[in-house]
């Protein structure tokens, strides 16, 4: 089930806005596409994100796919636990799974984002 | 006419019924008319087998190898001895016909024994990962230069005169498209003292790139050299000769960050210079920077241990122009003929041969300095290489390869500024006759 | 944890020997002696292994493969044909193995002509003006190929040249070889016919073109017939056509690249010139220009002056050395034993045979799997699993369950435009009756996939190994015995 209290790219990335902070993640849908993930890699610490431009990458044993920013701003925290246990990403992608926070350079861009339902008619549409 | 098409008039005819076609000409119909071969390829008509072997050995004959010559030359090529077992196994059919691991289920004899490679290769260099194979020593060096580019994201190489000109062509060649300053130190006693390295290097350096021995045989000081790209957060490559590594610190010892070689000297037939064996060994945090296929252990689904082809994203038949290099086919046959080769010599093996070797060269070099005419330019230490200098060296390398030697490489090919050096290498395959008769002629041809 | 065969290191016993040396034969000197101390070596942890447990490991270890002397590789994009016996002997005749690079001229003539014989041959068969040997596989051709592009559009000071167009369906290596070149790559895409949609190609033709890499016949195994018109397009804008030359197995004889309107092609001597995979490699990748590129090749230049073969280290225009010395010689003179015992006829018969077997392939198969595009193939043909899907069967449960049959699988979900995709190419060297026991197992699964899909995915059952936790292999590597011992997570019993 993909949380109500997330935000959505047409990506799959997600983000949960709290104040000035969005946690970052890709969603289960992402998550199931990719198979086994191996290997997150994503920002160091203070780097600026553009909002669309690649973030990082999410290796799985056949394949490989972009993380792409999904709002502006600057890493303050990256979850360390995924170094040694990738898997998170498909066990709890919208929790424990989580990959980076941020901290938002221009609250405008959320309304850009798809809502719970929107997404969801977005990836019934990707699935067929 | 070789007997590689088994198909008989009579098959042929029931798979084009099959097909639904007349004739396998209209397979090919629709090649435009234009561009279709009308006449047959200008080559010579094919020839049975003992025709063609006759034909081979023919052109075989034209030439004088190591075996007919003493080889004194080295200069990234080396003739070591090679054990008379290891032809036996890797003319296995089930290792030479093989096709790429991708399969593992029916490949776990190339899984492991590339794993057996990694691990060896691993602790020859002194490093923690390394690949299942480069193409060879001078594409294998390139190739780390653009890791550390790609890594560092800065545009700037620091190489030393020192490592093989080739290998410094071939690598200015790669990432000459790329914006790249590459800077070249000049060699001075056949080495290049670390505070002209220093003076190099900067906040842009990418990597600064020696070779462990380096091309006139000399031992750079690589732990001082490491400690500098170190200190300006650049990367440390180092180019090395495996069976060196026999008894000289490893370069991962030293604090190198990516060793890169030519593994020919591990067992495989000089070959005119090919095919061999690339090498390239990291530390762990390059683990998805470099290029190239590993293998990696795991369990099957019975409760086995495996093998298997393992961090493939990085690679480009999955990443494509996204790929850390576009290396496919490598060198998986040499990297396991120098498998074999440190499975048989073991640690007592690859000892003796890098004593041998050096103890031979310093034998040599002593006695030729003894003679008149004769003069030593370099004081640096050195393995099994070392530099003479005597007039007219091109003349006299004529007259000792008319008398059977192979006395060496004349430096003046790629470094017009040193005239009349010869590059002298001697293996542990050197005898004390060999030895005694280059000092005899060159003696006579010096003074 | 079963052990199939123990490692290197696990059967080493300290005062074990595989090989002894010659004694030293001038008197001995205690490397302290010649060494600083710091260059020594303090610790070598190499395993110590007899002679005969060393053959034997490696023995049992190669009983664990599969090759092409034990059954068919049906690996479409691969050329696994057979490997003649006769190229190894030639390439390890003395007058050949024992040579090294360096040596002058005049002892190594008839390693320079061999050499320049092949670049002939090389050139006949391809249609191009000029050769280098010395690229190390198919890959390291493609970039040198490109190197030599750049080298062109250099020389015309053309610095608007930033781009390579790949159809969507090409090898993986194009586009990374391009961007290892510093091009851009842009993708174009396949027609209904399986050939490049020339709309598309016509929308991204510009000026900033370089070039437009393409195999043909392509990797669905498809002859695109509008070559014509897509060189003519490339050239317009002053790009150069470059032939990826795996598929060089469908066309010997019939047509050429250079006829093609190609400027620059790669041919691959370990698929099309029968020189063996080695699990892998070693390859060659000799590259061949049109004249108008010729200078551009790498140096140094094998010349002949109609007396002595000459080795050319300085070659102006050249784009300089690819790699050290000549080339993989091994490789080449299998690659000329190859092409001295099959002449040129052999060679037309070569491809003749090759479309002759995967079409025959093709239409039997055709019956149980999904055929995307249903014309005459080449030397290879692209199926589709997609009809199995319901059934929850993937390609690579077919890929799985054929080894358990006793054949290598074909090569999967490549190329990438086509679903479940399964690429078959027989090669010119497998008769009837092999491909006959191939198709009746390729049809026996498909009625599995249907009536028993657990029997594939539960395969193989009779290989050495079943299939293999990748998942943990990338998530915690164990790649050197001496950090992770051979001992895989989440095994407890060692």
């Amino acid at each position: 089930m993909n949380p109500t209290n997330c935000k959505y790219t047409k990506d799959h990335e997600w983000a949960r806005i709290e104040g000035k902070i969005a946690i970052i993640g890709i969603s289960e849908f992402a998550s199931k596409q990719l198979g086994d993930v191996v290997f997150v890699d994503v920002p160091q610490v203070g780097t600026e994100l553009v909002k669309g431009k690649t973030l990082g990458v999410v290796e799985s044993v056949k394949t490989v796919s972009d993380i792409f920013a999904p709002l502006s701003g600057k890493v303050i925290e990256r979850n360390a636990a995924l170094e040694g246990e990738p898997a998170k990403v498909n066990e709890d992608p919208f929790g424990s799974g989580w990959m980076i926070k941020i901290e938002l350079s221009d609250p405008g861009e959320v309304s850009d984002l798809m809502d719970v339902k929107e997404y969801e008619e977005h990836c019934a549409h990707s699935e067929h | 006419m070789a007997n590689y098409l088994p198909n008989t008039p009579e098959e042929v005819k029931q798979m084009l019924a099959t097909i639904g076609v007349p004739d396998i000409e209209e397979l090919f119909r629709e090649i435009p008319a234009s561009m279709r071969l009308n006449r047959p390829l200008d080559l010579p008509e094919g020839l049975s087998e003992a025709e063609t072997a006759q034909k081979l050995q023919d052109l075989s004959e034209q030439n004088f190898g190591a075996d007919e010559l003493s080889c004194f030359i080295g200069a990234g090529i080396y003739d070591h001895r090679i054990p008379l077992v290891l032809n036996h196994l890797l003319l296995r059919g089930d290792f030479f016909t093989a096709y790429t691991p991708y399969q593992a289920e029916i490949a776990q004899g190339t899984l492991q024994a590339i794993y057996e490679y990694q691990s060896l290769m691993c602790e020859l260099t002194g490093m923690d990962i390394a690949n299942a194979s480069m193409y060879e020593g001078a594409t294998a060096f390139a190739e780390a230069a653009n890791m550390a580019l790609v890594h560092t994201n800065r545009k700037k190489l620091v190489v030393l005169e020192t490592v093989h000109p080739e290998y410094r062509a071939v690598t200015e060649g790669l990432v000459r498209h790329l914006g790249v300053d590459v800077v070249t130190l000049q060699v001075e006693d056949g080495v290049i003292d670390a505070t002209r390295v220093a003076e190099a290097v900067d906040g842009n350096t990418a990597a600064v790139m020696l070779q462990y021995p380096n091309f006139f045989g000399c031992l750079e000081d690589v732990a001082a050299i490491c400690a500098i790209a170190k200190k300006a957060g650049a990367l440390s490559i180092v180019s090395t000769y495996p069976v060196a590594l026999g008894i000289l610190t490893p370069p991962g010892e030293f604090g190198a960050d990516i060793v890169t070689g030519e593994g020919q000297s591990l067992g495989i037939p000089m070959g005119f210079g090919g095919p061999s064996l690339g090498f390239m060994a990291v530390r762990d945090p390059l683990m998805r920077k470099i290029p190239g296929r590993i293998s990696g252990c795991t369990l099957d689904n019975r409760g086995q241990r495996g093998f298997v082809l393992t961090l493939q994203a990085r690679e480009q038949h999955i990443r494509r122009e996204k790929a850390s290099s576009n290396i496919c086919s490598n060198q998986a046959l040499m990297a396991l003929n120098a498998t074999i080769y440190m499975a048989l010599l073991g640690r007592e093996g690859m000892r003796e041969v890098a004593s041998h070797s050096m103890q031979k060269a310093h034998h040599l070099k002593k006695e030729l300095s003894k003679l008149t005419g004769v003069q030593i330019p370099f004081s640096a230490p050195f393995f099994n290489e070392f530099v003479i200098q005597v007039p007219n060296a091109a003349k006299v390398l004529k007259k000792l390869e008319s008398e059977g030697i192979l006395g060496g490489f004349l430096l003046e090919t790629f470094y017009p500024r040193f005239k009349n050096h010869i590059l002298v290498a001697v293996t542990e395959k050197r005898t004390i006759e060999e030895m005694d008769l280059y000092k005899h002629l060159l003696g006579g041809l010096s003074a | 944890m079963k052990i199939l065969e123990p490692l290197l290191f696990e059967l080493s016993v300290d005062g074990r020997r595989g090989y002894t040396l010659p004694k030293l034969d001038i008197p001995e000197s205690d490397p302290a002696d010649l060494l600083p101390a710091t260059y020594i070596r303090k610790e070598l942890k190499l395993p110590s292994i007899s002679e005969i447990d060393c053959v034997r490991h490696f023995t049992r270890l190669s009983r664990l493969n599969y090759c092409v002397d034990v059954g068919f590789y049906p690996l479409g994009s691969c050329t696994m044909k057979y490997n003649p016996k006769i190229n190894e002997d030639m390439a390890r005749l003395p007058g050949f193995a024992n040579l090294h690079p360096y040596q002058s001229e005049g002892t190594v003539q008839g390693a320079l002509a061999l050499m320049h014989f092949l670049e002939h041959a090389i050139c006949e068969i391809t249609g191009m003006d000029a050769c280098t040997l010395q690229p190390a596989a198919g890959a390291h051709g493609e970039l040198t190929g490109l190197m030599i592009i750049k080298a062109y559009h250099d020389r015309k000071r053309n610095k608007t040249k930033t781009k390579i167009l790949i159809p969507d369906a090409g090898h993986g290596t194009n586009p990374a070889s391009a961007a290892l070149c510093g091009y851009q790559v842009v993708s174009l895409h396949t027609d209904a016919r399986g050939g490049v949609d020339l709309n598309d190609l016509r929308a991204h033709l510009a000026p900033d073109v370089a070039g437009l890499m393409l195999t043909n016949p392509n990797t669905l195994g498809l002859f695109d017939e509008n070559i014509e018109e897509i060189a003519r397009l490339v050239h317009s804008v002053d790009g150069l056509l470059y032939y990826d030359g795996a598929n060089l197995n469908a066309i010997m004889g019939w047509t050429r690249p250079g006829d093609m309107g190609f400027d620059v092609v790669h041919v691959n001597l370990h698929k099309t010139f029968s020189t063996p995979h080695g699990g892998g490699g070693p390859g060659s990748g000799p590259v061949g220009v049109k004249k108008h590129l010729a200078e551009f090749l790498p140096s140094p230049k094998v010349t002949f002056d109609g007396k002595k073969f000459k080795i050319v280290r300085k070659c102006k225009g050249s784009i300089g050395p690819v790699r050290s010395f000549l080339g993989s010689f091994g490789v080449l003179v299998r690659a000329w034993t190859y092409i001295v015992s099959l002449g040129g006829a052999g060679l037309k018969d070569v491809s003749s045979h090759a479309v002759l077997n995967a079409n025959y392939m093709m239409r039997r198969l055709q019956k149980r799997y999904a055929l995307p595009y249903d014309r005459h193939c080449k030397h290879e043909f692209v199926l589709s699993g997609k009809p199995f899907a319901e059934k929850g069967v993937k390609t690579l449960d077919i890929a799985k369950r054929l080894l358990d049959e006793g054949f290598h699988a074909p090569t999967i979900y490549f190329p990438l435009i086509v679903e479940e995709a399964i690429m078959i190419e027989p090669t010119e060297t497998e008769s009837k009756r092999t491909m006959d026991e191939f198709i009746e197992v390729m049809l026996r699964i498909a009625d599995e996939a249907v009536n028993t899909p657990e029997k594939l995915k539960a395969a193989p059952i009779k290989t050495p190994v079943g299939r293999l936790d990748e998942a943990t292999a990338a998530r915690k590597p164990d790649l050197n015995y001496f950090k992770g011992r051979g001992s895989p997570p989440g095994n407890a019993s060692v």
